[in-house]
């Protein structure tokens, strides 16, 4: 008789394999809640890893306050259904100095909200290990990230200080001051994640559905208006048309997608028909070539 | 929905199909200019993983960095850093996904020069199939022959040469077969069996995911065809149960859980389970899961444990069945992939991890160093970066481990530098199999001579007031065996004879370490106190044995071995008190010399054999 395991519930239980030894193995870990669809997965496998007890740690949301408004709606009442501590860390200082990605721009607002909110963040409560959704198949500079990724002192990842990763053998080790970024869903692509989430009926923020939104068409991609912080330019005038988002970051950020797509079969069906990577969506990779490249170094995820 | 093969899928019909594919690891490995990258690029493209968005920047990086003239270049898809693609180099082990509707897969990408040992055996060790690449035109170089070294070393059993740029040598039947001969011999010579060659070209993509009508001598299979037929035929339901345990849970004071992933085998609740290194042991109450309890769990799901009985298991522990354990080991053989810049030098300390455990440890000795090119054993002393050796490693505590090809969750281990914290090694537990096996019938070399002795056997029992014997008290654990050997010990000192004890646990500290608890183990453990009873008896002592030997064969063969006129098998009923089967798999004997009943004290035991032996004309 051989396993009769899927390749579903192989990357599940490394995933699982992958929480537990972080909880064994780090004095203050973390679990990195950014609310879209590999954050869902992420928070599932934590709570099935930790049954009956409740995962080990707690969540932290680096907010940058420009998220879409469902996209909070949905964190809260997830995390006062699951009964789990949320931490949301927003960079005052880059609040006060006024920075958003409109005035800002892309690099400066995601750089001073995102990388410095998520250090000042992890600085501030001393945890050692972060844990992300991170995959490897989103970038081709992520194709080599480690599962569990050394940070030094500064939080600078370091190609060459990585340590080489044997069988389902981690080093943890950490000296004072260092930390770890955990990635259990390293081996997952996409479509797993969409798999996984139709089989066990996980629920998405509704962003992930075509419906009928208000929407300007800007510098090649669909820019759904959230709120009225979103200034128009000249001959703008928000549309109503069916959209969905494929990835869900800030919203002046996010391209959405013209879809007929209502539910998650038929997300997955324009996921094979379309095959056009998610990550096209995010404006940030764009700025430069091998931009992930440099927000990793700088402790981006 | 169309697929690579053509067919039409509803959504539905399509993701019960993904659903249930299973996973396949494999790696590349080749050098620079094999056309590693452009085969997976092929693959990528072929199987349709690659996106629109992606394709586009492809034909434009095409045109920047590219090597085929501003052509589309596949390799451009793979290669990561973009100081990598800059250089034109690749520095590390880089993963790559894609999937058909037979089989999803994970390809572990090993550059082929700098840093290519120790990056090969990193993606050697996530696979279980390998794939070298090979230019046609230059044939097996050094190079094939140092990855089908590592890749058996890492015990992949699935081996691959994909002859590569089959077009610019013609697409030349006796050139590739002249080449698959040769890739044949090599495998043939490091034990991997039925290696496979396929012609391809990955440029243009013959016999990577469609077959090449540009050959038509060749009728096997393409690289996918290959890919998605090979058995994955690793985790066995029926293999021996392994798992290490990575913590537990207590949310209320009746569940207390051990979770781990399950490294071999599978468990069923009421399955004898054993708690390794203390060796206590229980059975398996439930398999929890928030859906419901699990009927049986199988290698390798991640698992939760509940136990019958409230016994020590803790993080770094292993649970194994009863019946099939794991060896009991504080010193060791392995082989290592020296992965740092300082070399290896015999007698420094190292942290150890290996299955859930962290411990320290000294690598005592390098044996030798192999040679990747010639498999040769050099003669070592220290081991440098990315070289390969045999080593003795010596725990500071005890380890439940197997041999790496035996399990590999249990015989796989890294070294990590203290100081540095870097990962320093990999390695791989070789333990010889003879460990093993009972060794009642094995010869000792004709050669050895037998050892003169100056005092002859009467002398002897003239000073002892005695003639040689053995008595070998058998029964459970805590049935008051050792009470008796005592009691005996003490009864026969005073009267002047010349006793020894060999005490079951003092042997399994000793002579016996080496050994598990399994079937073979316990006979094995039984045959070296009874040889070593055996060089007493000559030397006219009487050796009190007092251990488990639970099997009636290895009792019988013991009194073969040392006589009947001067053995006598002392019983002991009782024992740690199992309801049914007893775990050691004590089998009570009938042909006991001497019965002791349960709650007997162990001066009367004593007296009785003391009867005996005088009845025997063996005490004077």
């Amino acid at each position: 008789m051989t396993s009769t395991l899927t390749h579903l519930d192989e990357l599940e239980a490394e995933a699982i394999h992958i929480f537990r030894e972080t909880a064994a193995s780090f004095q203050r870990p973390v679990l990195m809640y950014s609310i879209g669809k590999d954050s869902g997965v992420l928070l599932h496998l934590a709570m099935k890893a930790f049954w009956p007890a409740k995962p080990p740690f707690p969540l932290l949301h680096v907010d940058t306050t420009w998220k879409f408004k469902e996209m909070i709606a949905f964190r809260d009442r997830k995390v006062r259904e699951l009964g789990l501590d949320l931490i949301i860390h927003v960079n005052e200082e880059g609040l006060r100095a006024g920075v958003s990605p409109i005035t800002h721009g892309s690099k400066i607002h995601t750089d001073v909200m995102k990388t410095q909110g998520l250090r000042q963040a992890l600085d501030k409560h001393g945890f050692d290990a972060a844990i992300g959704g991170a995959r490897r198949d989103e970038e081709k500079s992520r194709a080599k990230e480690r599962v569990f990724s050394f940070r030094d002192a500064n939080h600078r990842w370091e190609p060459r200080t990585q340590r080489p990763e044997l069988w389902n053998l981690f080093n943890t080790r950490l000296r004072p001051g260092e930390s770890m970024r955990v990635f259990p869903l390293s081996n997952w692509t996409e479509l797993d994640v969409w798999l996984y989430t139709h089989r066990h009926g996980l629920e998405v923020v509704p962003l992930y559905f075509a419906k009928e939104r208000p929407v300007v068409e800007r510098d090649g991609s669909l820019i759904l208006v959230d709120d009225d912080r979103l200034p128009l330019r000249e001959g703008e005038t928000p549309q109503m048309r069916s959209v969905r988002l494929r990835t869900l970051g800030c919203y002046p950020l996010s391209g959405a997608i013209e879809s007929q797509a209502r539910t998650l079969p038929e997300v997955i069906e324009e996921l094979l028909i379309a095959r056009t990577s998610e990550r096209q969506g995010r404006l940030i990779d764009h700025d430069v070539t091998g931009s992930m490249e440099e927000k990793k170094r700088e402790g981006y995820f | 929905m169309s697929t690579e093969t053509g067919a039409t899928l509803t959504v539905q019909q399509y993701l019960r199909r993904y659903e249930e594919n299973d996973l396949l690891r494999f790696l590349t490995c080749g050098s620079v200019d094999d056309g590693k990258s452009t085969l997976i690029g092929r693959l990528l493209l072929d199987t349709g993983r690659i996106y629109q968005d992606h394709m586009r920047s492809l034909e434009a990086d095409s045109r920047i960095h590219g090597t085929q003239g501003g052509e589309l270049d596949l390799a451009l898809l793979v290669d990561g850093l973009k100081s990598e693609r800059e250089q034109g180099i690749t520095i590390d082990v880089a993963w790559r996904y894609f999937a058909t509707a037979k089989r999803s897969f994970i390809i572990a990408d090993c550059p082929g020069h700098e840093q290519f040992t120790r990056n090969m055996a990193t993606g050697a060790s996530h696979c279980q199939l390998a794939i070298s690449l090979i230019d046609a035109r230059h044939g097996v170089t050094t190079q094939t022959r140092r990855h089908a070294f590592i890749s058996s070393l890492l015990g992949i059993r699935h081996v691959v040469a994909a002859v590569n740029k089959m077009d610019l040598v013609g697409f030349s039947e006796s050139r590739f077969r002249a080449i698959e001969r040769e890739f044949q011999e090599y495998c043939g010579k490091l034990g991997i069996p039925d290696p496979v060659s396929v012609p391809i070209s990955a440029r243009d993509g013959d016999n990577v995911v469609r077959r090449s009508e540009r050959i038509p001598w060749y009728s096997g299979n393409s690289i996918i065809d290959l890919l998605e037929s090979v058995p994955v035929d690793r985790h066995s339901a029926d293999a021996p149960f392994r798992m290490c345990v990575q913590g537990s849970v207590r949310p209320t004071p009746d569940f207390r859980g051990f979770f781990g992933t399950v490294a071999s085998g599978s468990i069923k609740p009421g399955d004898r389970i054993r708690v390794l290194p203390s060796g206590r042991e229980t059975r398996l109450r439930r398999i929890a899961s928030p859906s419901g309890d699990l009927p049986i769990v199988v290698a390798p799901a991640a698992a939760l444990l509940l136990f019958e009985d409230e016994i020590d298991c803790a993080r770094g522990d292993v649970i194994a069945g009863v019946g099939s354990d794991p060896h009991l080991l504080q010193r060791f053989t392995a082989d290592l992939v020296w992965m740092q810049e300082t070399p290896l030098v015999q007698g420094t300390q190292w942290l150890l991890r290996l299955g859930t455990k962290s411990t320290t440890c000294t690598v005592r000795r390098v044996l030798w160093e192999s040679s990747v090119d010639t498999l040769e054993h050099l003669p070592a002393g220290s081991l440098n970066l990315n070289a390969i050796g045999r080593v003795e490693i010596e725990s500071e505590e005890m380890l439940a481990l197997d041999d790496y090809d035996a399990c590999r969750p249990l015989g796989a281990l890294v070294l990590v530098d203290k100081l540095t914290n870097a990962t320093a090694a990999a390695g791989m537990v070789r333990l010889a199999s003879a460990h093993s096996e009972a060794h009642w019938d094995t010869e000792s070399s004709a050669t050895l001579q037998a050892r003169e002795s100056l005092v002859s056997p009467g002398q002897r029992q003239a000073r002892f007031a005695q003639k040689p014997a053995t008595v070998l008290i058998c029964g459970r654990p805590g049935a008051g065996k050792t009470a008796i050997a005592a009691a005996l010990e003490r009864m026969l000192f005073d009267r002047g004879h010349a006793a020894v004890v060999l005490d079951g646990q003092a042997l399994r500290r000793t002579i016996s370490r080496d050994l598990g608890f399994g079937a073979q183990a316990r006979s094995e453990n039984l045959r070296r106190a009874m040889d070593l009873a055996l060089l007493l008896n000559e030397q006219g002592l009487i050796v009190i044995a007092s251990m488990v030997a639970p099997q009636r064969e290895a009792r019988r063969r013991s009194r073969e071995l040392l006589g009947t006129h001067h053995f006598v098998l002392v019983s002991v009923d009782g024992g740690r008190d199992d309801d049914s089967v007893d775990p050691t798999g004590f089998e009570p004997p009938s042909d006991a010399e001497i019965t002791v009943p349960c709650g007997t004290r162990a001066a009367d035991a004593a007296q009785k054999v003391i009867d005996l032996l005088r009845a025997r004309g063996l005490l004077h």
